[in-house]
């Protein structure tokens, strides 16, 4: 029965076509110097107001993927749409979430926060007014005078999610974003994410590492392989909604899912 | 001089935190420092006493040509004639090099050509150099002023370059994500990204700066506090000398002392990364 809920795809473009896609890979390829192929002809449409997580194993091209969708990086080959259009560098679109905070430590809680409304051109006090209400949705009300280093790592990272979402973009990018907290605020990060796609109604890209966490959070979860990288998987979780996260663990379609999952980047770990 | 001084980010100043353990550690080396100071003094004394050399006069005796100095007027005209080639070599280093340094961190163009300008400076022996200079300045002001120069540029020039090369790529990406564009990039994060390691930079410059000018009023034409150096030795006032000396080195460790102080303060340790 498990299985048969987990929509399983050999091909690597998926049966089910995103009705209303945000974003659109086309034929994107990565070459870094002359033979470093990071990406090889990816093509893949994300769903808008979905969250689509990329797994695979370490280099095989999800932070070059999720780079070239941001905009940051162009890529050798084919093209990248958002909304119909064809990025040609970051735009008030997409906010990304960076692994390693990106916090600038002479700035408060309030200026990090703030920054990506000043790039905009935001005046001060609008923007510390926008930037206020996404302290206090992250939970850190009261910690706007604070610095980088007089937070734990948990409350750095959600500081970093504040400044993406004060630019109110449709589309977050998150580049492993929980990959340096602990596993109780890892949790909490996680019922944050169901909270704001529902609320904010959002579209998430996220890498991540983590299987359970991909099979836990995601709407499907975009798998790669490593050199070239191309996409190998497409997995569409059937996790019923609202499961508490104690049930989860003991759901026959979460532990099939995340069996699949392991038994497909397995080739490459050993 | 060819050591090459680069700016550490290392630890200075106390920490905010931890107000207990480093007040207490202050007040230690407060205490080190000044009984460090009375055993000098009286080492020197017992030595000028003992007379193992003519020329080396007791402590007491340098203190007291020292107030003589400065009650005459020689003493406050020769610091006010060094401090000009000082202040305007510091001035033209400062902007130069932070310019030099800043433009050299961004782009590999002007690092390709201007680089090894500095390396070459920072390398060569500058008391070799100073004839050079002469023959081709003369020995008026500006020929001061270029040695000041020869010595602060290359290392506060360096340590910018190196300050501007080690801002995290990944705020430098932050910004251009949030659509920042290369001047806000430049000016909201690789400047104030930059600034503790090119203060400290700035605070080596100044100490080369000091040893410039001395040279250069030493080996060019004696001016100020060379001239003051170069006359009581000429004339056997030996505790005048040895007072001057004492006086332009306490000078310069002042100087520093009082930068390294901003800096602790401007740039307090835990601002410096986000680790
Ligand atoms: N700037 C670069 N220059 C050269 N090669 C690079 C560069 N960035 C990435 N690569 C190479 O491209 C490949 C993909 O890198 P990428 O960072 O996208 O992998 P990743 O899937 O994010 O890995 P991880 O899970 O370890 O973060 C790797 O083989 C890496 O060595
Ligand atoms: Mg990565």
């Amino acid at each position: 029965m498990s299985l048969a809920l987990a929509k399983k795809y050999e091909e690597p473009t998926p049966v089910t076509k995103p009705s209303n896609p945000i974003i659109e890979v086309r034929g994107v390829s990565k070459v870094y110097g002359n033979d470093v192929v990071a990406l090889d002809n990816i093509n893949i449409a994300f769903e808008t107001g979905h969250l689509t997580s990329l797994l695979g194993p370490s280099g095989c091209g999800k932070t070059t993927l999720l780079k070239i969708v941001a905009g940051l990086l162009q890529p050798t080959a084919g093209e990248v749409l958002v909304k119909g259009k064809p990025v040609t560098g970051p735009g008030p679109e997409r906010a990304f979430v960076f692994q390693d905070f990106a916090l600038m430590p002479w700035a408060s809680v309030m200026d990090n926060a703030a920054f990506g409304l000043k790039m905009q051109g935001v005046p001060r006090s609008e923007r510390e007014d926008k930037a206020r209400h996404y302290i206090a949705e992250v939970g850190l009300a009261g910690f706007e005078k604070k610095y980088p280093h007089e937070l734990s790592g948990g409350m750095r990272q959600r500081v970093g999610l504040a400044r993406a979402l004060a630019v109110n973009a449709d589309v977050l990018l998150m580049d492993e974003p929980f990959s340096a907290v602990d596993e109780q605020t890892r949790r909490k990060f996680q019922e944050d994410l169901f909270r704001l796609r529902e609320v904010e109604k959002k579209t998430f890209l996220f890498v991540t590492h983590s299987i359970e966490e991909a099979v836990y959070v995601s709407d499907r979860i975009i798998m790669l392989s490593p050199r070239p990288g191309r996409i190998s998987e497409i997995i569409d979780p059937a996790i019923p909604k609202g499961i508490n996260p104690d049930d989860l663990r003991r759901n026959d379609v979460y532990l099939d899912t995340v069996e699949q999952i392991w038994q497909g980047i397995r080739k490459y770990v050993e | 001089m060819s050591y090459s001084p680069t700016a550490q980010p290392a630890f200075a100043g106390p920490r905010r935190d931890a107000p207990t353990i480093w007040s207490r550690i202050g007040e230690v080396t407060l205490f080190w420092k000044i009984l460090s100071v009375v055993i000098f003094a009286a080492l020197w004394e017992y030595a000028g006493r003992t007379g193992f050399n003519f020329s080396f006069p007791t402590f007491s005796a340098t203190v007291s040509a020292f107030f003589e100095m400065v009650a005459d007027g020689s003493m406050g005209a020769a610091y006010l004639r060094t401090l000009e080639p000082l202040v305007i070599g510091l001035a033209f280093s400062l902007i130069v090099g932070i310019s030099a340094g800043v433009a050299m961190g961004l782009r590999r163009d002007v690092e390709w050509f201007t680089l090894p300008v500095f390396i070459v400076m920072q390398a060569a022996p500058m008391a070799a150099l100073i004839p050079l200079i002469t023959f081709v300045y003369g020995i008026g002001l500006a020929s001061k002023v270029l040695a000041v120069v020869m010595l602060s540029l290359p290392v506060i020039a360096i340590n910018s370059y190196k300050a501007v090369r080690n801002v995290p790529p990944s705020l430098v990406s932050m910004c251009h994500s949030f659509m920042g564009n290369r001047r806000q990039q430049i000016f909201q994060i690789v400047i104030p990204a930059a600034s503790p390691m090119m203060f400290a930079g700035l605070r080596l410059g100044v100490a080369e700066g000091f040893s410039g000018v001395v040279l250069a009023e030493l080996l060019i034409t004696p001016t100020g506090i060379g001239d003051l150096i170069t006359y009581h030795r000429s004339v056997a006032n030996f505790a005048h000398m040895y007072a001057t000396i004492a006086s332009i080195v306490l000078f310069a460790i002042i100087a520093v002392s009082t930068l390294q102080w901003i800096e602790a303060k401007l740039f307090r340790p835990e601002k410096r990364s986000s680790k």
